[in-house]
């Protein structure tokens, strides 16, 4: 099965909904409780990277009877140093998006944890695409 | 059919009908339902006579039902004369409750702690929460912990288990429920439950008859913190660390939601109740939830200037706290998420399917058709439990004729549900 969600760079508030129609759907599969957790903690982790980072993005998620692989993809100032963005603490968040208690320098290193494979690619001043895949 | 958070009701052959793999006992459908169509069932108050022993166990809402020139020593009376042997309140354990959950919150790491008092909401976090029953405290409720408190006590009088009748009276359904198919235990300690505003009309009709007042045999006393328990903000102002009570159910749904996906992360203790007001505003209450609150609130100050504890547990009774050791712990709360199929494959064409059958169907939510909205009929054509011509706009594309589009409705609403009625809500003979 195929989604396809567009995300809005800087719409705070409806940041969490493409995690909570993917979470509706997985919750119907007989998927295990904690499983769906993990996926979907990474998955909201990636959809408010977009909301404090990008310009806009596209989140697709591709469900089949062993995987759910997910690719985020957008239009932004792109990652300079990936490895700098994957340690725990660092943050490139504006003071404004900080200040509405996003940006801690938790997003990237979180979503790894809770994914079984993750790769993200990067190009400065064009955008970011990260692609998860988590085993069910 | 609407207001059931999750989905549960359809209407079929003219009646509501409640599926029992979903309903969580909230009881939204029993406060909303315009023909009174659902009953709770309770035990007859003449069960309590084969008891030797006739406990009322009664919660402290009960005594804020009551207006405020009815004393709580007449209400208590007033239980006596209807053949209770015994009355006491619920919340007599929470003392012992609050200090066990407090090291409980230190022990487990399973951060934010769920209080288990509110057995609706045990049962939402079960069915559509499931990631979260960890969360959920594994400690029974005041109205257990109390019931074998009291039970042990007249077994070291001398009675037998068998002699012993404890009857709780319950403010809302899911209590019921709680009593009779009990959530990380195998049986209630409770013998029998007595529905509140059945049981406020015997007591009202009986003060009402005669005007004594007296003292009342046997009166336990309550301290402020057991009295306001049942209260919202009753457990959470004790717990450790950042706290929050929610009430309502839609708002503990929304809630959970974002605790689910950690959007929020960083509190400690949760305590959800299902009804506004908490059990203030349990379904078989009588009086306004509010005013019953506010009682409760009087009434917790006029015992904390009394300077009065719990009478069972508390510094006082270190036996009885003991003994509660023993009792106070759930067994695993499982997850019970509804499915659409136990097959991985089959349950993705299905959701593809519903998605499908989606782009078709109005999405007025209308309800016509028996089902709440369009993606619970699209969900029941799946599941082979309804068909696409259950929708009256779908029976209109596809040229079904007029009788046959009438028997249909006939099958869901009823026949008689398209007649003539003037006695039904909002038509000029109401209430006849």
């Amino acid at each position: 099965m195929h989604l396809k969600y567009k995300i809005q760079g800087g719409n705070f508030s409806k940041a969490g909904f493409a995690s909570s129609e993917v979470k509706k759907i997985l919750r119907q599969l007989s998927i295990d409780p904690k499983t769906i957790k993990r996926l979907v903690v990474a998955l909201y982790e990636g959809e408010v990277n977009i909301v404090a980072h990008a310009y806009n993005g596209l989140i697709t998620v591709d469900i089949d009877t062993e995987k759910v692989t997910v690719t985020l993809k957008d239009n932004g100032p792109g990652i300079p140093d990936i490895d700098k963005a994957m340690e725990q603490g660092y943050s490139t968040a504006s003071a404004a998006v900080r200040e509405m208690g996003f940006g801690a320098g938790m997003g990237l290193p979180n979503m790894k944890k809770n994914t079984d494979e993750m790769t993200i690619k990067s190009v400065v001043n064009e955008g970011t695409e990260v692609i998860f895949i988590n085993y069910i | 059919m609407k207001v059931c958070p999750t989905q549960a009701i359809r209407v079929r052959n003219g009646k509501a009908e409640v599926m029992p793999e979903r309903c969580i006992d909230c009881g939204e459908c029993y406060r909303v339902c315009p023909v009174h169509a659902f009953r709770i069932g309770e035990d007859d108050l003449s069960d309590i006579i084969q008891f030797p022993v006739k406990v009322a166990l009664l919660p402290a809402v009960f005594t804020g039902q009551f207006p405020d020139d009815i004393s709580t020593d007449r209400i208590y009376q007033a239980i006596h004369q209807l053949g209770f042997s015994h009355v006491h309140e619920v919340e007599q354990s929470v003392d012992f409750l609050k200090e066990k959950t407090l090291q409980y919150q230190i022990s487990d790491d399973e951060s934010p702690h769920i209080s288990s008092f509110c057995p609706a909401i045990v049962r939402l976090i079960q069915i559509r929460f499931p990631s979260l029953t960890d969360n959920i405290i594994r400690l029974r409720v005041p109205h257990d912990l109390t019931a074998e408190l009291i039970k042990n006590n007249f077994i070291k009088e001398g009675y037998k288990d068998s002699e012993i009748g404890i009857f709780y009276i319950t403010p809302c359904a899911a209590k019921i429920a709680a009593v009779k198919s009990p959530v990380g235990e195998d049986k209630s300690v409770i013998n029998g439950v007595i529905n509140m505003d059945s049981l406020y009309n015997k007591v009202m009709a009986l003060i009402k008859k005669e005007d004594k007042t007296s003292s009342a045999q046997h009166r336990t006393h309550l301290g402020a913190n057991a009295i306001t328990w049942s209260l919202t903000n009753g457990e959470s102002k004790h717990a450790h660390g950042r706290a929050l009570a929610i009430d309502g159910i839609k708002n503990v749904s929304e809630f959970l939601e974002k605790i689910e996906n950690e959007e929020i992360t960083d509190v400690d203790f949760l305590e959800l109740r299902a009804c506004d007001e908490s059990c203030a505003g349990g379904i078989l209450c009588t009086s306004n939830r509010f005013l019953t609150a506010e009682r409760l609130q009087k009434r917790a100050r006029k015992s904390e200037l009394a300077n009065r504890d719990s009478d069972l547990t508390g510094e006082n009774n270190p036996e009885a706290t003991r003994f509660l050791e023993q009792k106070m712990t759930l067994e695993h709360i499982e997850p019970r998420p509804i499915r659409l199929d136990i097959e991985i494959g089959t349950a993705l064409k299905k959701i593809e399917r519903i998605r499908e059958l989606m782009c078709f169907l109005p999405g007025f939510d209308c309800g016509a058709c028996g089902a709440p909205d369009c993606r619970a009929l699209a969900e029941d054509i799946v599941q082979k439990k309804a068909n696409v011509s259950d929708c009256v706009f779908m029976q209109h594309n596809n040229l079904l004729d007029r009788e046959h589009a009438q028997r249909i409705i006939y099958k869901i609403w009823g026949e008689e549900a398209l007649n003539k009625d003037c006695s039904k809500k909002g038509a000029k003979n109401e209430g006849n």
